[in-house]
């Protein structure tokens, strides 16, 4: 099955009409991705690859009603409005490429979308992909992945490819990859994408991409030591040599009043069992240990 | 974005939050002449965007005229903690007679606007949490509802004020919470507020501003361009190029593509025994031009003595970075150990120019961080 983007994915184009926008909404097609509409307003009635594009996303839904899942490439001062147009008109999958969305709007409008059950990914994220089922609504590059029965959940872009694509060459493919971004808010937690993986019969061990920022990690240890790990888990940590107060590329990547360092999160990783590589190589390693008898 | 502690208390005046009487100055003369309006004994507190200030001799009691000169300009030529001082806030002294500790700030997991509060105020927040979580009140806001009264009743409650000070504090918390928001603020700290004899007042302003939403505050962005404050200038240079940057202890120059992949690559040459120098992403899709000046930096940098650039490129093309380096190499005319590991699209025409140019290049990182951890040990 795969989660948050199947077969059955159809999808809207916010920003259709930009740089990355375009050039992503033709490799998404080439990977075999349902998109049925774009939207830029002003731009009614042009085409990006074939793509009709409307002003509203209103219009989109209503000239294409299987549209269930929007990817939003409009940069950071519009972002918000996107994100509140697409739940307005209805969509329950928005996943946010855009970087540099300030955090009150950020969580304004992520409160709003789970307030209406609307899933967002991101912002500041590469997307999902579901390499099985031929979609992958995002920025990534598709050698890093295939088929097969691992689920990756992360806060970072490259390094999510590089440890899927380890795992790959080691004979593991994927369920669904997922980047939940890399800033301080983002619409899915950790939380939120284990509980998906474990509920998800095609998924057989799941890989946490975590790193220093914030309590996620921390997080995600608390409710699998109340709630069981129902299925295994292996996970990286990135940011060990960063130092305090600096911003480490992502906007949450930052540690502040005590929080957030790589040695609290691997300490709480591994207390409930859950074993944490000390290089991205050695993913494919626990991965062999792991994840061979599933 | 930080603010600097006069900048933060001009904000707090104008947001109905006491503050000690007081101004800037910008010299030894200006800071007489600021004492002569406020009186004696006066405080003079060098304005720096470093912590431990006060520790470390930053802030100081005066009682005199000959001892204000002399505080003042020992301030001005010697700095605090190395960082030099352009500004001295001088402000009256006030009879503590208790210190508080407000803040209000965003709770990421929990999406929502949190105030801190604690009657144990004075000491830095870290440690109250550590030393002694319970004595930290936290009253949560929900962004789509906002700030209500009742949440400013609970703030007063937490403190065990009596009624009058119950009220002002309510005001106060009122006014950080307006601040935040027109603001952008990711943090409005108030350590301590001061029970003194004249009431409550705030005796430390600490204001961050989101750098995300700088774009809706131009006049910060000006300040921000006009006096780089907390960044480096290596990290300004990086800003305009377009990658970000971090300064650390070590020696080995590192350059990685995405956040997540260049802290792991730290990690990474830690991990072999070496010591990484800087982070340093170049991004998504860097240009040759962007990975030229990425490695100039690096290569005029004198501490560091070889650099591993680690790319996987998605949107980044290898043989953009591969040229990149190249016209770093010929533009600086610096030469130190590379060690270069390149993976992803365009990764055959990224190692043709490469070896044409006869530098190695890996495709294990694990092995590419050992040999330069190696490479610099042997120097």
């Amino acid at each position: 099955m795969a989660i948050i983007v199947d077969r059955n994915t159809r999808v809207v184009v916010q920003g259709i009409t930009g740089k990355e926008g375009s050039f992503h909404t033709e490799a998404m097609l080439r990977y075999g991705t349902k998109i049925v509409a774009g939207v830029t307003p002003g731009k009614e009635g042009m085409k990006v690859a074939g793509i009709p594009v409307y002003n509203t996303v209103a219009k989109a839904v209503r000239n294409h009603p299987e549209i269930n899942t929007s990817i939003i490439f409009v940069p950071a001062p519009f972002a918000p409005d996107a994100v509140y147009e697409a739940i307005d008109a209805g969509i329950k999958v928005i996943v946010v490429i855009t970087e540099g969305i300030p955090v009150h709007d950020e969580i304004k409008m992520i409160n709003y979308a789970r307030s209406k059950g609307v899933i967002v990914v991101g912002p500041n994220c590469p997307g999902v992909i579901s390499p099985g089922e031929r979609v992958k609504v995002g920025i990534m590059p598709e050698r890093s992945f295939g088929p097969g029965n691992i689920g990756v959940v992360s806060r970072s872009g490259t390094l999510t490819y590089e440890i899927s694509e380890a795992l790959l060459k080691t004979g593991f493919g994927h369920s669904t990859v997922i980047g939940i971004g890399g800033d301080p808010v983002t619409g899915l937690d950790f939380i939120d994408v284990v509980e998906m993986f474990f509920k998800d019969p095609e998924t057989k061990g799941i890989v946490v991409i975590g790193e220093i920022g914030g309590d996620a990690e921390e997080r995600l240890a608390d409710h699998i030591k109340k709630t069981g790990l129902r299925k295994p888990i292996i996970a990286f940590i990135a940011g060990k040599t960063a130092p305090p107060g600096k911003r480490m590329g992502h906007a949450g990547a930052i540690i502040t009043m005590g929080m957030g360092s790589a040695e609290s999160k691997i300490k709480a990783f591994e207390s409930i069992g859950i074993p944490v590589a000390s290089t991205p190589m050695q993913i494919a390693d626990l991965a062999k240990k792991y994840f061979s008898d599933k | 974005m930080r603010l600097y502690e006069y900048e933060g208390k001009n904000i707090f005046s104008r947001y109905d939050i006491p503050v000690p009487k007081g101004s800037v100055a910008s010299s030894v003369e200006e800071v007489v002449k600021k004492i002569s309006e406020i009186g004696l004994p006066a405080v003079l507190k060098a304005q720096v965007l470093v912590g431990g200030r006060g520790k470390a001799g930053g802030i100081k009691l005066v009682r005199n005229i000959e001892e204000a000169k002399h505080v003042s300009e020992h301030l001005f030529k010697t700095g605090v903690k190395g960082v030099p001082v352009k500004k001295i806030l001088v402000e009256e002294a006030v009879n503590i007679i208790k210190e508080y500790y407000i803040s209000l700030t965003i709770d990421r997991s929990l999406r929502k606007y949190v105030y801190l509060v604690s009657s144990e105020g004075g000491v830095d927040i870290e440690e109250i949490a550590a030393s002694k979580p319970e004595a930290i009140h936290k009253i949560y806001i929900d962004p789509l509802v906002g700030l209500r009264d009742y949440h400013l009743r609970r703030v007063a409650e937490s403190l065990n004020l009596d009624p009058e000070n119950s009220k002002k504090i309510q005001i106060i918390a009122k006014g950080l919470y307006k601040i935040m928001t027109d603001y952008d603020a990711d943090l409005v700290e108030i350590n301590p507020l001061a029970l003194t004899d004249k009431g409550l007042i705030a005796l430390d302003s600490k204001i961050t501003i989101d750098d995300n939403a700088l774009f809706r505050h131009k006049d910060l962005e000006e300040s921000l361009s006009a006096d780089p404050r907390e960044f480096t200038e290596e990290e300004v240079i990086a800003k305009k190029h377009g990658f970000s940057y971090v300064s650390l202890e070590g020696d080995i120059g590192i350059i990685g593509n995405g956040a997540g992949l260049t802290m792991a690559t730290l990690d990474l040459v830690a991990h072999f025994g070496g010591k990484p120098a800087n982070f340093l992403d170049i991004g998504g899709g860097a240009s040759a031009e962007r990975v030229k000046a990425a490695l100039s930096l690096l290569l005029r940098d004198k501490r560091i003595k070889a650099v591993f650039i680690n790319v996987y490129g998605g949107i980044t093309r290898c043989d953009e970075v591969a040229r990149g380096i190249i016209s770093a190499l010929e533009e600086t005319g610096i030469r130190k150990p590379l060690v270069v590991r390149l993976v992803g699209t365009r990764e055959e025409e990224g190692r043709k120019i490469l070896e044409e140019a006869g530098i190695n290049y890996f495709i294990n990182d694990d092995e590419a961080a050992e040999h330069v951890v190696e490479l610099v040990k042997n120097l």
